[in-house]
């Protein structure tokens, strides 16, 4: 069987996801030998080199950059995961989405405790390499098609080792009481 | 002694006391009927429907229906089943339910519900509504952003002298529980923890707390919500 090519990234999450993966342990040894990874943290390659199968999405999107990756994923990966609470429903950072942006940032950059006498400029970022943040923190699935959700913060390894090796061999993913988790 | 009636469940043979409510009657024969609203003790009201049953061919709410001789129930069709997971996943979509920073998490019958419903992911948008919290009160905390408006806290929560804590404030899609900031300021430690205990999902909190019980030990860590009940059978 030729191994399946997997996508990993991280939006705005913060890398509990990733994390989790990992917490797969010593599977991560029989996981290696049914797929190859791309574009993803764990290996550090930055652009896609080739059509992935698999595409694993953490975080909502808070940023146009956010935007930009989740497009290329969505581009260039067969099946697209949702990897957790932020990427499902915005998570955390989304808490912000009823607060104006305006709003936030001064409260960061300008009023914030640690701040307030640390800016004497008051400057927002403004550089251009920065990416934009957006009005409110975006579900992935508001802006590209998902094809699986793995809830969970983070989601349990096992839910992660079992929805992957279904998706691989293409079996029916097991999904006992203990893998759903939403905390 | 009151009258024994015979029905039926999904089929099963189940025996109650005439004029009980069907989703005590179901307990009592070792059926869950999953509910939300719904408290022992306290008048029903059927305003969440995640006990909706189909009763002789027909949809209705099993903690307002009281049992009667012969009553044909359907409890676990997949009809039924996709409505109730429907219902918890609109109740997700609709709130701001931040599961991870909750101190619910783990204690929540919202959260439970969708466990058990193996909910991954609601089918409806998130609306990300405006709600406030409140943070006022010397021994409660509010937080409007995860109520699910079942009126558990208007129904259950009275003073000594039988005076409501709680009462809906506002109408339509603006409403939310408002509390009366004169009771509730010298309530008692006990009564301060029972509304807490009465809230199904973390809108009702008890100040000073946190993050009382483990990842692991919470009610619902281990087993699904209704479990106590089908392992009575």
């Amino acid at each position: 069987m030729d191994k399946k090519i997997v996508a990993t990234t991280s939006l705005a999450g913060c890398f509990g996801c990733h994390m989790s993966v990992l917490d797969i342990d010593e599977r991560i040894l029989d996981l290696i030998e049914l797929v190859e990874f791309n574009k993803s943290p764990i290996d550090d390659i930055k652009t896609f080199t080739k059509h992935c199968d698999i595409g694993i999405v953490e975080g909502g999107c808070a940023t146009s950059e956010n935007v930009h990756v989740l497009k290329e994923f969505r581009k260039n990966c067969s099946t697209l995961i949702a990897l957790g609470e932020c990427a499902i429903m915005g998570g955390l950072p989304a808490l912000r989405n009823n607060i104006p942006i305006t709003e936030c940032l001064e409260e960061a950059y300008l009023n914030g405790l640690t701040t307030k006498d640390n800016n004497p400029d008051r400057i927002l970022p403004n550089d251009e390499e920065i990416p934009m943040m957006l009005d409110r923190v975006y579900p992935i699935r508001e802006l590209v098609k998902v094809d699986f959700f793995l809830p969970g913060c983070p989601p349990t390894a096992d839910l992660i080792w079992n929805a992957l090796t279904a998706l691989i061999l293409g079996k029916e993913m097991d999904l006992p009481y203990e893998v759903i988790r939403y905390d | 002694m009151a009258k024994i009636v015979t029905f039926s469940i999904d089929g099963q043979k189940c025996m109650a006391e005439e004029g009980q409510y069907l989703v005590d009657a179901a307990e009592t024969n070792g059926v869950y009927i999953p509910t939300l609203c719904n408290m022992t003790g306290v008048p029903p009201q059927g305003s969440c429907r995640v006990c909706s049953v189909k009763i002789n061919g027909k949809l209705t709410t099993a903690c307002t229906t009281k049992v009667s001789e012969g009553m044909e129930v359907i409890n676990e069709s997949e009809e039924i089943q996709d409505l109730r997971k429907a219902i918890i996943e609109l109740l997700f979509a609709e709130g701001n339910h931040f599961c991870p920073s909750c101190e619910q998490s783990g204690n929540c019958e919202l959260q439970a519900l969708a466990y058990r419903f193996q909910v991954l992911v609601p089918r409806f948008p998130y609306l990300f509504p405006e709600r406030d919290i409140e943070a006022s009160n010397p021994k409660l905390f509010k937080d409007h952003n995860r109520s699910i408006l079942c009126k558990r806290c208007i129904r259950a929560i009275t003073d000594e002298r039988g005076r409501r804590l709680f009462a809906f404030g506002k109408r339509g899609d603006r409403i939310g529980i408002s509390i009366d900031t004169k009771l509730a300021a010298n309530i008692s430690d006990e009564l301060a923890d029972r509304a807490a205990e009465v809230c199904p999902v973390g809108a009702i909190i008890r100040k000073g707390r946190g993050f009382a019980v483990p990842i692991g030990q919470r009610r619902y860590d281990g087993q699904p919500i209704g479990a106590d009940v089908e392992q009575a059978k």
